[in-house]
C-alpha cells in the first residue's frame, strides 16, 4: 500500500496503535540500557493487553519485570529508582488502579524536582488505559486527564492515533520530567497509516504541541485521545452540509498547547471542545476558561460548548454506556447549537 | 524398584529445602541470585506415590493436628545488647573494639544532636522557626547506624517503596552500596511498608529497614499500633532477615547495621532492624505530650536508659573522658550550634525568581509570563517590599 505525494513516492504501512506503543518502547528500551519497563503482566503475558508483547522475550528479567499486585508498590519503586538514576517505565494495568499509587505519582515523583530545588529529578513514565472501555461499568471506566493534568510538575499526554502513539511515548521516556500516558483499550486494535517519518527510530512527536487534523473555517472542536475520531467523523457529516470544522487533536494535556488553540479560535469564531471524562473541574472547562483569559475571547461569535462524558458513574448496562460517552450525532448537535443552524 | 528408590530421593531433598526454609537460608549465587530459596524453585519434581505436599505457595510439611500458631507476644524476639545500662560490656566477644577516635565521635555526634535539639526547640519557641522535631532518647539509633555505612551508600528519611526501587538500582549498577531506609513503628503500619518489604524481598534487593520502634505515633502508643510482636516478627513473613536489638546501646546499632550491611551488599537482600527505643520528647513542637503520657514515664527513660548516659559510663570506665572535658565539650558544642544559627539567620532569603524555577526541567511559558510580570511590578514597586531580605 502506497501514496503518491507530489513527485515523491511515500509507502505507507498500516500499525495500530498496540503495535505503535510496543515500537516505540522497543526502540528506547534498546537505545537506553537504563530504560526498563516494570508492571503486573507485562513480562511473560506481553502484557494484559498485549502492549509489550515480545519485549520480555528480548530484554529478559532485568528489563521487562512483573510485579505483586501492589500499584503502591511498584509505582513507588519504580520512582525510587528513577531518582536513583533509571529511567522506568511503570505500567498500571488500568488508571483506574492508579488511584492506588496516586501518592507515589503526584508526591513523589511530581513535585520532588521542586521541593529539591533542582536537585532531584524524576524521569519517569507512567503509561497504561485510560478512560471508557466497553462494559467494564464504573470502576474500571474513569477517565484520569483531568486528575493528572491538574498537577504542577506532571507532564500528562493523551494519544489518538498510531502516530501519535508513538512519538509521544518516545518523548516521553526521553523526556527528564515524570511523564503520564494516558493510552485507550478501544484505540489498541485501530490500524492508522503510519507515514514513512514515523517508522524512523528518531521520530519524536514533541510534548505540548496540539496537532490540527482537518483544517477548517466555521467552527474549532477541540478533542483527545478516541474522541478525535468521533469529530472527525462528525466533520466528515457536516461537510456535507457546508459546515467546515476544524478538528484539533490535543496530543498533551499538560503543558496544554493554547496557542494553537487561539489561533484556530481567532479563525472560526467558535468553540466546542469534546472529551470522554466528566464535566465538572474537566479539559473542557479548563479550555473554556483559559480561551476568556486569553486573546481569542474577544473572536468569539458565541459561547465556547463542552461536549463531555454524562456525570454519572459509567453504568454496565450496554445501552446506557453507550449514551454516558459522547457519540458523532452528540457532537455534532453541539456544533450546531453552536453555530445556530 | 528405581521408582521407588527416586521417591525416596525427592522425600529427602524437599525435607532438607523444608529446614532451609525453617532457618531462612539463602545461599547467594551469581549476580545475588539465590537459587536455594524455596520459592525460586521452577523444577519441582512431582510424585504422586509420595504423600507429601506438592504445593507450588509454600513449603512445608503436612500435619495433622489443627492447631492455630500463636502469636508470640509475651515472650518475644530477643533485644539484642553489647553494653548494660551502666555501658559495661555484657559479652566481650561482641564489643567491637572501636578505636578511641571512633567511639568519641560517636559521644560527640550524640551530644552535639541533642544541644542542638535544646537549642532549635527554644528557638521555635521564640518564634525564630516555625517548626521542630527533636531526637531525645534516640541518639544511639541515628549515629550507631550511620557510622556502620559508607559514605557512598543512600538514606532514605522515609518512603519506603522509594528506597527499594533505588536498592534495586544500585543493585543493577553493581554499585556497591547499600540502601538504608528509616520509618518509626507508626509508619511501619502504612500500606506501603507491606509494598516494601515485599518488593524489596522478591526484586532481592540490597536495602536495610531500619525501623526506630520508640513507643509512641505522636499520641498512639504500640499497644494502640499493633498487637503482633513489633515490626521484627513481621520480617520473617516476607522471607527477610531480621534483628532486634537495643537501640539505646550504640553498640548493638553498630554492629547490627554493620553486619546487615556486609551482607546485603554481598547477597543482594533485605535486611530489617528494629531498634527499640523511647522517646523522650515530645513528638514535634505542635504537640504536648503530657496529655497522654506521665512524668514519671519519661523520667524514668531519660534517668535510668539514655543512649548518651551509657557511653559516657563506657568512656569514662576506659579513662577515655572525664569530667573537665564534658565541660568544655558542652560549651563548645553549644557555641558551635549558635554560632551557625546566627550564620544561617543572617543569610538572606532566596531570589523570588526561585517561586517559578524548577516545576520541571524546563520552565513552561505561563510560569515564565508570571516570573516576568513579578519582575516588571517589582521594578515599578520594589520599594514597598522588603527586597534587602532576600537574595538578589
Amino acid at each position: 500500500m502506497a501514496a503518491v505525494s507530489g513527485l515523491v513516492w511515500r509507502p505507507l504501512r498500516q500499525v495500530t496503535v498496540r503495535d505503535a506503543i510496543n515500537q516505540g518502547m522497543d526502540e528506547e528500551l534498546e537505545r537506553d540500557e537504563k530504560v526498563f519497563l516494570l508492571g503486573e503482566e507485562v513480562a511473560q503475558y506481553d502484557g494484559a493487553y498485549k502492549v509489550s508483547r515480545g519485549l520480555w522475550k528480548k530484554y529478559g528479567d532485568k528489563r521487562i519485570i512483573d510485579t505483586p499486585i501492589s500499584e503502591m508498590g511498584f509505582a513507588g519503586i519504580a520512582v525510587g529508582a528513577a531518582m536513583a538514576g533509571l529511567r522506568p517505565i511503570c505500567e498500571f494495568m488500568t488508571f483506574n488502579f492508579s488511584m492506588q499509587a496516586i501518592d507515589q505519582v503526584i508526591n513523589s515523583a511530581a513535585k520532588t524536582y521542586y521541593m529539591s530545588g533542582g536537585l532531584q529529578s524524576v524521569p519517569i513514565v507512567f503509561r497504561g488505559p485510560n478512560g471508557a472501555s466497553a462494559g467494564v461499568a464504573a470502576q474500571h471506566s474513569q477517565c484520569f486527564a483531568a486528575w493528572y493534568g491538574h498537577c504542577p510538575g506532571l507532564k500528562v499526554v493523551s494519544p489518538w492515533n498510531s502516530e501519535d502513539a508513538k512519538g509521544l511515548i518516545k518523548s516521553a521516556i526521553r523526556d527528564n520530567n515524570p511523564v503520564v500516558v494516558l493510552e485507550n483499550e478501544l484505540m489498541y486494535g485501530v490500524p492508522f497509516e503510519f507515514p514513512s517519518e514515523a517508522q524512523s527510530k528518531d521520530f519524536l512527536v514533541p510534548i505540548g504541541k496540539a496537532k490540527i487534523e482537518r483544517q477548517g473555517t466555521h467552527i474549532t472542536v477541540v478533542s483527545h485521545s478516541r474522541p478525535v475520531g468521533h469529530c472527525l467523523e462528525a466533520a466528515a457529516v457536516l461537510s456535507k452540509e457546508g459546515v467546515e470544522c476544524e478538528v484539533i487533536n490535543m496530543r498533551t494535556i499538560r503543558p496544554m498547547d493554547m496557542e494553537t488553540i487561539e489561533a484556530s479560535v481567532m479563525k472560526t469564531n467558535h468553540l466546542v471542545t469534546v472529551e470522554g471524562g466528566w464535566p465538572q473541574f474537566g479539559v473542557g472547562a479548563e479550555i473554556c476558561a483559559r480561551i476568556m483569559e486569553g486573546p481569542a475571547f474577544n473572536f468569539l461569535d458565541a459561547p465556547a460548548v463542552r461536549v463531555t462524558g454524562a456525570d454519572v458513574p459509567m453504568p454496565y448496562a450496554k445501552i446506557l454506556e453507550d449514551n454516558s460517552i459522547p457519540q458523532v450525532k452528540d457532537i455534532i448537535f453541539a456544533i450546531k447549537k453552536t453555530l445556530n443552524i | 524398584m528405581a521408582v521407588a528408590i527416586g521417591a525416596v530421593r525427592v522425600w529427602r531433598q524437599s525435607r532438607i529445602l523444608g529446614q532451609a526454609a525453617l532457618l531462612l537460608l539463602r545461599r547467594p549465587g551469581a549476580q545475588g541470585l539465590t537459587i536455594s530459596h524455596p520459592h525460586r524453585q521452577q523444577e519441582q519434581q512431582f510424585s504422586s506415590l509420595d504423600d507429601k505436599p506438592q504445593f507450588p505457595g509454600a513449603s512445608a510439611e503436612f500435619i495433622d493436628k489443627l492447631e492455630f500458631i500463636q502469636p508470640n507476644v509475651i515472650s518475644g524476639i530477643p533485644i539484642y545488647r553489647v553494653m548494660d545500662r551502666q555501658g559495661q560490656i555484657i559479652n566481650p566477644s561482641e564489643d567491637p573494639h572501636l578505636p578511641k577516635e571512633k567511639v568519641l565521635k560517636f559521644y560527640k555526634s550524640m551530644t552535639l544532636l541533642n544541644t542542638m535539639d535544646r537549642i532549635l526547640y527554644e528557638s521555635q519557641r521564640q518564634g525564630r522557626i516555625s517548626f521542630y522535631m527533636t531526637n531525645y532518647g534516640e541518639e544511639g539509633t541515628h549515629v550507631g547506624s550511620a557510622a556502620a555505612l559508607d559514605n557512598t551508600d543512600l538514606v532514605f528519611g522515609q518512603y519506603r517503596e522509594a528506597a527499594v526501587g533505588a536498592a534495586y538500582a544500585a543493585k543493577r549498577a553493581n554499585a556497591n552500596r547499600v540502601v538504608i531506609c528509616y520509618f518509626g513503628e507508626g509508619a511501619a503500619s502504612e500500606g506501603d511498608a507491606h509494598a516494601g518489604f515485599n518488593f524489596a524481598a522478591t526484586l532481592e534487593c540490597p536495602i536495610i529497614f531500619f525501623c526506630r520502634n520508640n513507643g509512641y505515633a505522636i499520641s498512639t502508643p504500640t499497644s494502640e499500633q499493633y498487637r503482633g510482636d513489633g515490626i521484627a516478627a513481621r520480617g520473617p513473613g516476607y522471607g527477610i532477615l531480621s534483628i532486634r536489638v537495643d537501640g539505646n546501646d550504640v553498640f548493638a546499632v553498630y554492629n547490627a547495621t554493620k553486619e546487615a550491611r556486609r551482607r546485603a551488599v554481598a547477597e543482594n537482600q533485605p535486611f530489617l532492624i528494629e531498634a527499640m527505643t523511647y522517646r523522650i520528647g515530645h513528638h514535634s513542637t505542635s504537640d504536648d505530650s503530657s496529655a497522654y503520657r506521665s512524668v514519671d514515664e519519661v523520667n524514668y527513660w531519660d534517668k535510668q536508659d539514655h543512649p548518651i548516659s551509657r557511653l559516657r559510663h563506657y568512656l569514662l570506665s576506659r579513662g577515655w573522658w572525664d569530667e573537665e572535658q564534658e565541660k568544655a565539650w558542652r560549651k563548645q558544642s553549644r557555641k558551635k550550634v549558635m554560632e551557625a544559627f546566627e550564620q544561617a539567620e543572617r543569610k538572606p532569603k532566596p531570589n523570588p525568581n526561585l517561586l517559578f524555577s524548577d516545576v520541571y526541567q524546563e520552565m513552561p511559558s505561563q510560569l515564565r509570563k508570571q516570573q516576568e510580570s513579578l519582575a516588571r511590578h517589582l521594578q515599578t514597586y520594589g520599594e514597598h517590599y522588603p527586597l534587602e531580605h532576600f537574595d538578589k
